[in-house]
């Protein structure tokens, strides 16, 4: 396989946004900087939702379930230990230990990957939109726990007072990350399966793949990232609360993916820079007409003109030639593939 | 705990039974006809909430024209949504329909909110209906004796038309067989519009239950009853009318006796529980207690 001309593009991408990285650092003011951190810690969601979600076509509405789930966990391990004893009722190993952020967030993310394979073990076992709604019960489950284990998570409190550990390095590190590992998968003999699986599981099952095993992978990827972005998410905002984790949120993710196209890896981060730069560029304008709501409501309604006339998003399955080394390295790129779900 | 007590919370099981039962028919007709899980049905009640609103305290409208009123709004709605979203789309992978679905459902919520505002608004019907009842040991108000009156009526006047009809025979046939139908003469389009009227007129007659139930209405009230609905129809076999009924009042008193059983500090975990159930359910029965086996679901 020839990869070795869109290798140094891709190289070169992500080179140019290190770059870019660097140049916001030092010119931009705090708010917009946290525009883009936000932007960033969505595109990381899009993208690992991608890798269930349209390379798998395993429907989800879990993420924000993984989210809170990384989320808290990070949260709990960086809380200062002196501050610790004030609010929570942790056990003894837990309450005196102090994490540095990178090990804070990787036990982030291996907790929500940890949790997407117990879940997975029984509720993979259904299809299309009994899935959808599986999952989404999933969501709601981790809520009520979150909002009632007072003891470890405050409850509807929420813990507040995080160290501001995010900041756009460590958010476009793990874009890059999330990215570079869902580019590697979709580009291997297991993205293969995955889109062979979406395609027609039964055909696929008589290849040889291993369906259930091929499945619980695609959930516990993307519920990794889905936690690390969680962790992220708590120390850029300082402050983690269960209504963050909503049933919205999970449709937010959900559009970027279906409008970017199911499978599409750069689909899924152009659609989470436009939507969240829309809804960051709304969000004024809200606030100074009094108007709240008219960002989902555009964002529903774009979905719904692009599920109407363009059902394969943006990009269909594909990712832009440049970037792959010709028609023939890209998965997904006869027509029919482009639909993406399972019928 | 006396036996007065246990009799208290079957009767509040049963009253919420039948609004969850009233809001669960329309899912599961929709979702037998088009297979559509609509996700925008719970967006219906909110809708005749405040239809009921509307009518009863501005206009100061009686009782039997607000529910007729409810009814023409909620089947309205409903045949509009169905026009605007879901008929473009039809032929489309089912998890298209569901997306699209949540985006109307929240398009819906926000259009509530930006018209009508977020605040709740109280809600109280005339004072004849709120009258309070106590009957062995039992007490309810004159209006909960409505509801689940008007639900039983009108699940009754459902089944005799979906048995009985040509309107009917034309829905069942249908929901068997969607290009059969069509080749048979059955006017598709005209019958889906028809399960999209009905299943939200029943919707928005939940909304006017919902209200004078709880006495307090706002744009997102939808939600905590389209969610529940939803699994009661999947308890009771997505796509069986009986089976929405069936599992309506078996989630509304499973939830009662939840909260009402077990000591206080679990009444928190409510919808934990519920959507635990629907999960258990789905993975056990997957077709529910009355549904068939007519797909894979598992």
């Amino acid at each position: 396989m020839n990869l070795g001309q869109p290798r140094w593009i891709l190289l070169g991408l992500a080179l140019a946004g290190l770059a870019g990285v660097g140049l916001a650092q030092a010119a931009v003011d705090d708010y917009v900087l946290s525009i883009i951190n936000f932007i960033g810690i969505y595109a990381i969601l899009a993208v690992s939702l991608n890798v269930t979600n349209g390379l798998a076509g395993l429907f989800s509405l879990g993420h924000p379930g993984f989210m809170a789930i990384g989320g808290y966990v990070t949260a709990i391990l960086t809380f200062p230990a002196s501050r610790k004893a004030m609010f929570l009722e942790l056990p003894g190993w837990l309450a005196g230990s102090e994490m540095p952020f990178l090990p804070a967030l990787l036990a982030g993310g291996a907790a929500a990957a940890l949790t997407a394979f117990l879940i997975g073990l029984p509720v993979l076992r259904l299809r299309g939109h009994y899935l959808a709604v599986a999952t989404m019960g999933f969501l709601i489950i981790v809520q009520v726990l979150i909002e009632n284990w007072e003891s470890v998570t405050r409850g509807p409190l929420g813990l507040n007072g995080l160290a501001a550990l995010t900041d756009l390095w460590w958010v476009y590190g793990w874009m890059l990350a999330a990215v570079g590992v869902s580019w590697k998968v979709k580009f291997s003999s297991y993205g293969r399966s995955m889109l062979a699986m979406r395609e027609d599981s039964l055909a696929a099952q008589c290849l040889g793949v291993n369906l259930f095993r091929t499945r619980v992978a695609a959930l516990a990827i993307g519920a990794f990232f889905a936690g690390v972005a969680g962790g992220l998410w708590a120390h850029l905002v300082t402050a983690i609360t269960p209504g963050t984790f909503s049933l919205i949120m999970a449709f937010n993710i959900v559009v970027m993916v279906v409008v970017g196209g199911t499978g599409s890896i750069t689909g899924a981060v152009v659609a989470a820079v436009v939507f969240s730069a829309i809804t960051e560029i709304f969000r004024p304008l809200e606030e100074s007409f009094d108007a709240y709501g008219i960002a989902e409501i555009l964002m529903a309604l774009i979905l719904l003109v692009i599920l109407i006339y363009r059902p394969s998003g943006l990009f269909g399955s594909r990712e832009p030639g440049i970037l792959t080394a010709g028609p023939t390295h890209n998965p997904g790129n006869h027509p029919e593939t482009a639909q993406g779900g399972q019928k | 705990m006396t036996a007065g007590y246990i009799a208290q919370q079957i009767v509040n099981g049963l009253i919420l039974g039948s609004m969850y039962a009233m809001v669960a028919i329309g899912f599961s007709m929709i979702y037998g006809i088009v297979r559509l899980i609509n996700f925008a049905h719970g967006d219906i009640v909110m809708i005749g909430a405040f239809v009921t609103l509307g009518l009863l305290q501005s206009l100061g409208a009686p009782f039997p024209v607000v529910a007729v009123g409810v009814l023409l709004a909620g089947g309205l709605m409903g045949v509009m949504i169905e026009r605007a979203a879901f008929r473009p789309m039809r032929g489309a992978p089912q998890v298209t329909g569901f997306i699209a679905s949540l985006a109307v459902s929240i398009m819906l919520q926000n259009l509530g909110i930006l018209t009508l505002s977020a605040q709740p608004r109280n809600f109280s019907f005339p004072d004849n209906l709120q009258e309070v009842i106590h009957a062995g040991g039992v007490s309810f108000r004159v209006i909960d004796l409505v509801i689940m009156a008007v639900a039983v009526l009108l699940m009754c006047a459902l089944i005799l038309l979906v048995r009985k009809t040509k309107l009917g025979m034309a829905m069942r046939a249908t929901a068997e067989n969607i290009e059969v139908a069509r080749l048979m003469g059955i006017p598709i389009n005209r019958t889906i519009m028809a399960a999209f009227a009905i299943g939200s007129a029943l919707a928005g007659i939940a909304g006017l239950m919902w209200g004078g139930k709880f006495g307090q209405i706002d744009p997102l009230l939808g939600y905590v009853p389209g969610l529940k609905s939803f699994v009661a129809a999947v308890i009771g076999g997505v796509g069986s009318i009986p089976g929405a009924i069936l599992g309506g009042y078996v989630l509304g008193l499973a939830e009662v006796l939840f909260v009402g059983l077990l000591p206080p500090i679990y009444s928190a975990f409510r919808d934990a529980f519920v959507f635990a159930t629907l999960i258990l359910i789905l993975l056990a029965l997957p077709n529910g207690i009355l549904g068939r086996a007519t797909e894979d679901r598992a």
